[in-house]
């Protein structure tokens, strides 16, 4: 069931918080060996803020459309005193002193938060296959990758192990996963979450963002995370709408532009045809589909990976062995300490984006790989505003596939890297975009990425929500 | 393409096995070579782009505030001394 769904049972006293957290808490024992969607789950404390929850709703006071309602965090975001690993050998045994923005505002709300999901390494990944404890299964078919990285959130919520969930979204890590496991993920526009407890992987780059069972959930989640938090420099202070009043409306003369360069080469048939039905609905829907191209999106990829790798060199130098983390205790001095350290604690995938990083921001590379990236990146985003002075959305699939098998690409850095090439530009163009359900390929879900103008998460949205009124494939459930 | 993987390494400060010098060498080579398409476009008086959104500087009001809680972050440290970290000897 959804959050808008559970929340008028709340309220109506029909159900405690208490009873539902118990439910999910026993469905987990059940699916999570096959699923393996958590790192840590917090059952204690998880009662506890139920038994709260319970409280406010019976005394309706602090009452929001989240009060009571189960959500899993990605182990990325700070939680006070609950374990925070991001999947990393070298924060296994971290315990952070602080919650993050998003998950003091989750409290506040008297959200349940239930445990912490799996990722990719420092969310290094698209398959969830580069965690250092286990690896996640794609509620759909257990031998398919969930995505990633943010693939423990969109496993749960799409096994019904967590009502909504948490992710961020560095280049896709929200939409890829939602595709790949039937749900809905929306990352908003750079600086529109604060993520204050985010822990960094490329700062220019990362948002968080909700993954649901639909569009009003996704509303409902947004309606909480957004707004201006002055401990996150980055994050703006424009006003936010409450987006669950703005998803009716319909979609009638809203301007939609397919993207002609991801409905090409690499993208598999069957994804492609989805997306050109759900284009030929908008248009049965009111809506003017146009073709746009941006024929700087094949660039984005190369660009992507000199960026984000050249930031996380950066972002992870702090993980020295001297204030938290792992550290080897062996080493008899302090340089030979931080060698020692970050080799046994770091995986294979976060090595090979540091030396990457370190590599393009290198003497003697800096200009020929960084500096040339950015300007690219430049290029990139002059593209996406030239198509948003003709179009209010723009349409593409989410993925070029749909899941691929467990170990399928974990010998091949570069084709797990393409398996992003419709999410990455959007990142490096700052925009809010989401995907959302729209077919089936061999029995796995297909995604449709939504994108929009920054800061218009709002239309989006409404087109999402007009899209998932008129169609079936959110009714779906895995059956794992 | 060849790249010092040994010199990379060092100015990350990452130990490496030789397997993964190895290793990382082709891959990183496999990746630079793809990401060499980028000198297909003509970037000539193109700004570059460090952030989607025009960032600057952010004060705060100057007003005192509690400090976060020293024992709690001093809790996380894999060695400490009193209120300070301890590391492994740095000089001779």
């Amino acid at each position: 069931m959804t959050a808008h769904e559970l929340a008028a049972r709340l309220a109506g006293r029909k159900l405690s918080s208490a009873e539902l957290t118990r439910s999910f808490f026993e469905r987990i024992k059940k699916l999570e060996e096959r699923v393996k969607a958590f790192v840590t789950l917090d059952e204690t404390g998880a009662l506890a803020q139920a038994a709260e929850a319970d409280r406010r709703l019976k005394s309706k006071e602090h009452v929001t459309p989240l009060t009571g309602i189960p959500i899993a965090v990605k182990d990325n975001m700070c939680t006070k005193g609950l374990r925070t690993t991001c999947s990393s050998k070298i924060l296994t045994d971290y315990h952070p002193p602080y919650d993050a923005t998003v998950v003091a505002r989750l409290k506040a709300a008297g959200a349940v938060i239930i445990g912490k999901t799996n990722l990719d390494e420092f969310a290094m990944g698209s398959s969830t296959e580069n965690s250092a404890f286990q690896i996640t299964h794609n509620p759909w078919n257990l031998a398919a990758v969930p995505g990633g990285s943010s693939g423990g959130s969109a496993a749960a919520v799409a096994a019904g192990e967590a009502v909504i969930a948490l992710g961020s979204d560095t280049g896709g890590s929200i939409r890829q996963p939602a595709a790949f496991c039937g749900v809905v993920g929306l990352k908003p526009t750079y600086g529109r979450v604060s993520r204050y407890g985010l822990v960094a992987f490329a700062s220019s780059l990362d948002q968080i963002g909700p993954i649901t069972r639909d569009v009003t959930d996704c509303a409902l989640l947004l309606n909480l995370l957004a707004g201006h938090d002055p401990l996150d420099t980055t994050s703006v202070e424009a006003p936010v709408p409450d987006y669950r009043r703005v998803l009716a409306g319909g979609i009638k003369k809203l301007k939609v532009g397919l993207i002609s360069d991801l409905m090409g080469n690499g993208i598999d048939r069957e994804v492609k045809a989805a997306v050109k039905k759900a284009a030929d609905l908008f248009a049965r829907l009111g809506a003017e589909v146009i073709e746009v191209s941006l024929p700087t999106l094949e660039y984005a990829v190369a660009t992507y990976y000199l960026i984000a790798p050249a930031e996380a060199s950066s972002n992870l130098a702090r993980y020295d062995g001297v204030k938290f983390g792992y550290r080897n205790k062996e080493a008899k001095d302090l340089i030979s300490m931080y060698y020692s350290t970050r080799r046994e604690g770091f995986g294979a995938e976060v090595k090979r984006r540091i030396m990457l990083g370190t590599y393009a921001l290198s003497a003697g590379y800096y200009d020929a790989y960084y500096l040339k990236a950015l300007k690219v990146r430049t290029l990139i985003k002059r593209d996406f505003d030239r198509a948003f002075d003709r179009c209010d959305a723009l349409l593409s699939p989410a993925a070029p596939t749909v899941a691929f098998k467990t170990g399928e690409k974990t010998d091949d850095p570069l084709s797990m890297y393409l398996s992003d090439i419709a999410t990455i530009p959007v990142n490096l163009a700052g925009l809010p975009a989401l995907s959302l359900p729209c077919g089936f390929s061999r029995g796995l879900p297909i995604g449709l990425q939504i994108i929009g103008r920054a800061f218009d998460e709002e239309t989006i949205l409404r087109a999402a929500f007009t899209y998932e009124q008129n169609t079936e494939w959110h009714k779906a459930q895995a059956n794992v | 393409m060849q790249i010092d993987v040994e010199h990379v390494a060092r100015l990350a400060r990452l130990g490496l096995s030789d397997e993964e010098k190895k290793l990382f060498g082709e891959q990183l080579a496999a990746i630079l070579t793809y990401a060499d398409n980028l000198k297909k476009l003509n970037t000539d008086g193109v700004p570059p782009t460090t952030h989607a959104i025009p960032l600057k500087n952010v004060y705060r009001a100057d007003k005192a505030a509690p400090s976060p809680d020293l024992p709690a972050i001093m809790a996380g440290a894999p060695d400490k001394a009193d209120r300070m970290f301890r590391v492994p000897r740095i000089i001779e």
